[in-house]
């Protein structure tokens, strides 16, 4: 026994780290065997949801294969001045050939449909790009057998797999056209609108204008129920340099990544441009409100990366009341009777019309 | 309604991996089973077998729950969505399972009561949560 003992001492002194690699590497491989299976998947529903509703001539496989690989270049940043700009040169690019993509691979789609096959195809991009960087550690790991190369990926494996499952989700929302927990703003947006008339504004964006608690509110959502963003900043702005800077507050609506530990649907109220993505629009809002000191207010709803993408969950539906309640009391606390207020509803209003 | 996207659920463990794992368990049952016999004649060789029967039987053990485990984590479950259609003029609601097509404000079927339009007031899915330990911060 006590050979057996001074054995393992010695094994586990020289090969201990070696030990722990190939444990940490048989994590990642686990792992890895999921975000395969999650990315068959996702091609599957991606493959049968052009087939189903594009009804194309030939075969869009091998398309949507090209697809999965498409990649874009940010801007060179050395010089940042006038980067804002490049970036929503590039995205727009981006954009309009996703767009003749889909219409080349579904040309039965109608504008609503192709939106979110858009964003399906997109969806299943993602888990092709999560899987290839787990798949390029793992094997980088493999090849090096440097602990270090394996540790990097093993110890955000959680909240990457966390977010891959997310997204599997989010296929099957886009894919039915469900309304998804990002669109939470939307919605906000949305219920403000009903029964008023909506006009066109900015790139696929809505705006209409309600009397609100006696003010005059415009309000602003992406146009639905085709998955979709919009351009609020510009939709913003224009409303702005419309009514010659006469607006006394603006108030934007957004669903925002909660801490764990938070309630899924809990409102909170603060200042700011409450807007994600690569800050185009941020910068737009921005610019607009400093030109006419315009004071922004923001109101989120917590969810976090999963609810964000997968199908609407009720208690992020049941919080759109309680954030009217909040944006109400907001306009009723910073606004006089009689002025004009814009109310942006942001995120992808994919399920939810106007 | 469950709507789930693991019904090809797949078998990735390979037959000839789980029969040496089932020889592994047999044999270290058998080792188990041989070292209770000879413990009193021949103490010295009973712990030894008895010590390769355990690490066996853990071993074959572990693997297998293992493999059990990384099947069930293949599943992505979905709860189902649902699509609430109210009309706004009698209140008359119906809740029915989403189907493609349906979209938050959608106007539908004229309400079965009044004959008004009818519209599609929620989508969304309820999630039942397993019951959370309690957390006192």
């Amino acid at each position: 026994m006590n050979i057996l003992f001074y054995v393992v001492f010695v094994v586990f002194m020289f090969y201990g780290q070696r030990i722990q690699m190939m444990v940490m590497l048989r994590e990642v491989e686990g792992s890895l065997h999921k975000l395969k299976y999650i990315k068959e998947e996702g091609r599957k529903t991606a493959v049968e949801t052009v087939k189903e509703i594009g009804k194309p001539q030939a075969d869009p496989a091998a398309r949507i294969d090209r697809f999965m690989e498409y990649f874009t270049i940010g801007p060179q940043g050395l010089d940042p001045a006038g980067i804002v700009w490049k970036l929503e040169h590039i995205l727009d690019v981006r954009d309009t050939r996703f767009k003749d993509e889909v219409k080349l691979m579904a040309p039965s789609a109608d504008e609503t449909q192709a939106n979110n096959l858009e964003n399906t195809l997109e969806a299943a991009m993602a888990l092709n790009y999560i899987y290839k960087i787990v798949r390029h550690f793992y094997l980088l790991g493999k090849k090096t057998y440097s602990l270090y190369v394996v540790m990097q990926i093993q110890m955000i494996l959680p909240m990457v797999m966390k977010e891959a499952e997310a997204y599997a989700s989010a296929l099957k929302a886009f894919a039915f056209g469900q309304p998804i927990g990002d669109g939470a703003g939307a919605l906000v947006a949305a219920k403000l609108m009903q029964g008023h008339e909506t006009r066109k504004i900015a790139k696929d964006c809505v705006v209409a204008t309600v009397p609100f608690e006696g003010r005059t509110a415009f309000v602003i959502k992406a146009e639905g129920p085709g998955g979709n963003v919009g351009k609020p900043g510009d939709a913003i702005k224009e409303v702005i340099d419309k009514n010659n800077g006469n607006i006394a507050t603006v108030v934007m609506i957004d669903a925002a990544l909660k801490l764990e530990g938070e309630e899924l649907g809990e409102v909170a109220e603060g200042v700011g441009a409450a807007i994600g993505g690569p800050g185009v629009d941020q910068y737009k809002i921005e610019e607009s409100l400093v030109k006419y000191h315009i004071p922004i207010n923001a109101v989120i709803i917590k969810e976090d990366v999963g609810d964000a993408v997968s199908p609407l969950r009720k208690e992020i539906f049941d919080s759109v009341e309680n954030v009217i309640e909040r944006v109400k009391q907001v306009i009723l606390e910073r606004t006089k009777e009689g002025d004009k207020v814009i109310i942006a509803g942001i995120g992808n209003t994919i399920g939810i019309g106007q | 309604m469950t709507v789930e996207n693991s019904s090809t659920q797949r078998s990735r463990v390979s037959p000839s991996a789980l029969m040496v794992l089932f020889i592994m368990l047999v044999l270290s049952l058998a080792a188990l089973l041989y070292g209770v016999w000879i413990l009193d004649s021949y103490p010295d060789l009973a712990y030894i077998v008895l010590l390769f029967g355990f690490l066996g039987t853990a071993m074959a053990a572990y693997t297998l729950v293992q493999m059990r485990r990384r099947l069930s984590r293949l599943k992505i479950v979905i709860s189902p969505v649902t699509t609430t259609i109210e009309c706004k003029k009698c209140g008359f609601k119906n809740v029915r399972e989403f189907q493609r097509g349906d979209y938050i404000f959608k106007a539908v079927e004229p309400c079965q009561k009044c004959n008004d339009k009818m519209l599609i007031t929620a989508v969304y899915r309820e999630v039942k949560e397993k019951e959370k330990a309690r957390f006192p911060y």
